[in-house]
């Protein structure tokens, strides 16, 4: 069977209150585009033959039942994958117009470019100061203290956490509650001003305030990044992603805006995943 | 239909006395254990506490023109067998390098013959009858006593008993394990780094490791050959030096740290390297920068456990000639050296009586040493251990 791009139904141009077309380059920069994509843990194949598009500044969210290849294929986009000896992957994973599985492509650069936020919060055991500062500091992003102080801070405002640890930037990372925590690893990530952030569900491991406080930073920080979720809640893709994407078995059975997707399934499949029949 | 609570605690007592039958069994184990400990504590206080005692006696010594040629000459005749030999003979060398004394007198405290030494901690000795009722009058006049023995701290190793001390040999572990530290902990650690953290998983690097298990598991005195044969004979290491009792005991140590090192780095969630991953830092950043810091209590502790097993160990030091008689102390890493617990060998074989007290005293001296390495070791883990 060949691979098929699945069909996308744009997202609604508030201006029209029609559909954007796939030539309205304003909103729809392509930031990733994977083709053929295949992947497999030693002998099983976890991923089969990929195709998708991912949209500059926009959330998308990876749906799916447990097993179906949703995480594994977040780690494809800044080879997080290459850490597990037992990999093997095939087919283009395309960023910014250039090939991150080719062999020139530094996954250093690459992890530069793509943040990652995983499913448990994962602060180093560092002070909250240096959780935000190691990474712009190892990267010769800032040469003065002043620089790192001031960065810092942008990021730990943006990741909406600054009023709560401005006081105590030199107590350990690991003190904070889990939500809080959570957000540091968010400030983490975006200290370093990548394109896209991964985030491997993010609010799974957290309380419902703090979910909803992670999915409001999402909103907002999807005017600066691209921002590709994982997610087990269909609720939560609903209210966060402009695009969802639903995997089953390794593939991508339908992937759309999310508002089309959640009213008008068009696979069996995916209505019978979002109407909770099965997942 | 169901048992009652009476009918179930019936069937349940043969359980429950088996149970209690078993918490005794291992405390009687237990008690075992400690009682032999307590024994042998007891027993090596006993008899080595009296090695840190000296008996001293109180003499005139006469720097007269006749002293100059024999010490004896000295002292009053009466004293000349109470006093030790080593005395007697260095009042000539005093003289020669300070021409000054001649002709004074001084009174001070001298060393006691070795015999004095063990008739007043009543040992048996090969005193007659007048002799030792002139130490029993002595002792009652104040001119012999028994004092701390500083020399036995300060001293090398003698064949006069009285005259013997750990000095030489404290000096020399401390010298070995310098060495043995400078070449296992490095190469110990980047080994452990390496195949934990950078290796793949394939056959060379699972026969390696099952390879540096079973060093583990090799009976000391093999390495003792192994030093003997690679480094004194094939690369003319000097033997009997803390530097080739250094590499060998490396090589004994090397497995312990190796092992203890990846226990440590293993115990690192696999979290935190995702984070540091994440951010972009490269495989060395991600070791240097995050693992390291984290495993580096755990490394630390295997590490002073490793030496102090390397610290009580003889049977390799016999074989690359660390049992060697030391008076004077170790003065660099390749000039002749022993050990303390070659020490305490050497001197448990001298048949002297006094040197019994000798011996375990050493082992005193050594167990105090490995008792507060084990504790540091204890402290560190305390000190920096964190839970995420």
């Amino acid at each position: 069977m060949s691979a098929q791009m699945p069909d996308v139904t744009y997202k609604t141009n508030p201006d029209i209150g029609q559909p954007y077309t796939r030539n309205d380059k304003a909103c729809h920069d392509l930031s990733i585009r994977v083709r053929d994509l295949n992947l497999w843990y030693g002998k099983t194949q976890a991923l089969k033959d990929l195709n998708i598009d991912l949209f500059q500044k926009n959330v998308t969210a990876l749906i799916g039942p447990s097993g179906c290849g949703k995480s594994t294929f977040l780690r494809c986009l800044n080879r997080m994958n290459d850490l597990i000896p037992s990999v093997h992957t095939e087919g283009l994973v395309e960023i910014d117009g250039r090939d991150v599985n080719a062999a020139k492509m530094d996954e250093v650069a690459l992890r530069r470019r793509v943040g990652m936020v995983f499913q448990k919060p994962n602060p180093f055991p560092k002070s909250i100061y240096e959780n935000v500062a190691y990474a712009p500091r190892m990267h010769d992003l800032v040469s003065r203290k002043a620089e790192q102080d001031e960065l810092v801070e942008k990021a730990l405002r943006d990741a909406g956490l600054w009023n709560e640890v401005k006081d105590k930037l030199q107590e350990p990372g690991t003190s904070l509650s889990g939500g809080q925590q959570q957000r540091l690893c968010i400030a983490r990530a975006i200290a370093v001003q990548p394109d896209v952030i991964l985030m491997d569900e993010p609010t799974s491991a957290l309380d419902p305030i703090s979910t909803a406080t992670i999915e409001d930073l999402m909103d907002k920080l999807k005017e600066q990044f691209t921002i590709i979720t994982v997610t087990h809640n269909m609720q939560q893709a609903a209210r966060i992603a402009d695009y969802t994407a639903f995997f089953h078995l390794g593939e991508i059975i339908e992937y759309n805006d999310t508002k089309v997707m959640f009213s008008t399934p068009a696979q069996k499949k995916t209505e019978d995943y979002i109407s909770g029949r099965y997942g | 239909m169901n048992d009652s609570f009476d009918q179930i605690s019936q069937q349940l007592k043969g359980r429950h006395r088996k149970s209690m039958r078993l918490k005794y069994y291992s405390m009687g184990a237990l008690a075992l254990a400690a009682a032999f400990l307590l024994i042998f504590f007891a027993d090596m206080l006993n008899k080595g506490l009296p090695a840190f005692k000296q008996a001293m006696i109180n003499v005139e010594i006469n720097y007269s023109e006749d002293a100059a040629k024999s010490g004896r000459a000295a002292v009053n005749r009466d004293f000349s067998t109470l006093i030790s030999r080593s005395v007697v003979r260095t009042i000539p060398l005093e003289m020669r390098n300070d021409p000054t004394l001649l002709g004074t007198t001084v009174q001070r405290w001298v060393l006691a013959s070795g015999e004095v030494d063990q008739y007043l901690k009543g040992n048996r000795v090969r005193l007659d009858d007048e002799e030792m009722e002139r130490i029993d009058r002595l002792v009652e006049t104040g001119k012999i006593e028994q004092q701390f023995n500083v020399g036995f701290f300060s001293r090398g190793d003698s064949k006069m008993a009285e005259l013997a001390g750990i000095m030489s040999a404290v000096v020399g572990t401390v010298m070995t394990m310098i060495v043995t530290l400078a070449i296992a902990f490095p190469i110990g650690v980047m080994t452990a780094i390496y195949l934990e953290e950078f290796a793949p998983d394939n056959r060379l690097t699972q026969l390696i490791e099952i390879n540096i298990n079973n060093l583990a598991a090799i009976p000391s005195i093999l390495f003792g050959l192994l030093g003997l044969a690679i480094f004194i004979n094939f690369f003319g290491v000097p033997r009997s030096t803390p530097l080739v009792g250094g590499m060998t005991l490396a090589l004994m140590t090397l497995p312990v740290i190796i092992i203890s090192t990846r226990t440590a780095l293993r115990s690192v969630p696999e979290s935190i390297r995702h984070a540091a991953f994440g951010v972009g830092c490269s495989r060395w950043q991600v070791v240097k920068d995050h693992v390291l810091p984290l495993a580096m209590p755990g490394i630390m502790t295997g590490s002073i456990i490793g030496l102090a097993q390397a610290m009580g160990e003889t049977a390799p030091l016999i074989i690359v000639g660390m049992v060697a008689f030391i008076p004077d102390v170790t003065a660099s890493f390749t000039e002749a050296a022993t050990v303390m617990p070659a020490q305490v060998f050497t001197w448990a074989n001298e048949p002297d009586h006094a040197f019994v007290e000798k011996t375990a005293g050493g082992i005193l001296v050594l167990l105090a040493v490995l008792i507060s390495l084990n504790a540091s070791a204890v402290l560190l883990r305390k000190k920096f251990e964190r839970r995420w």
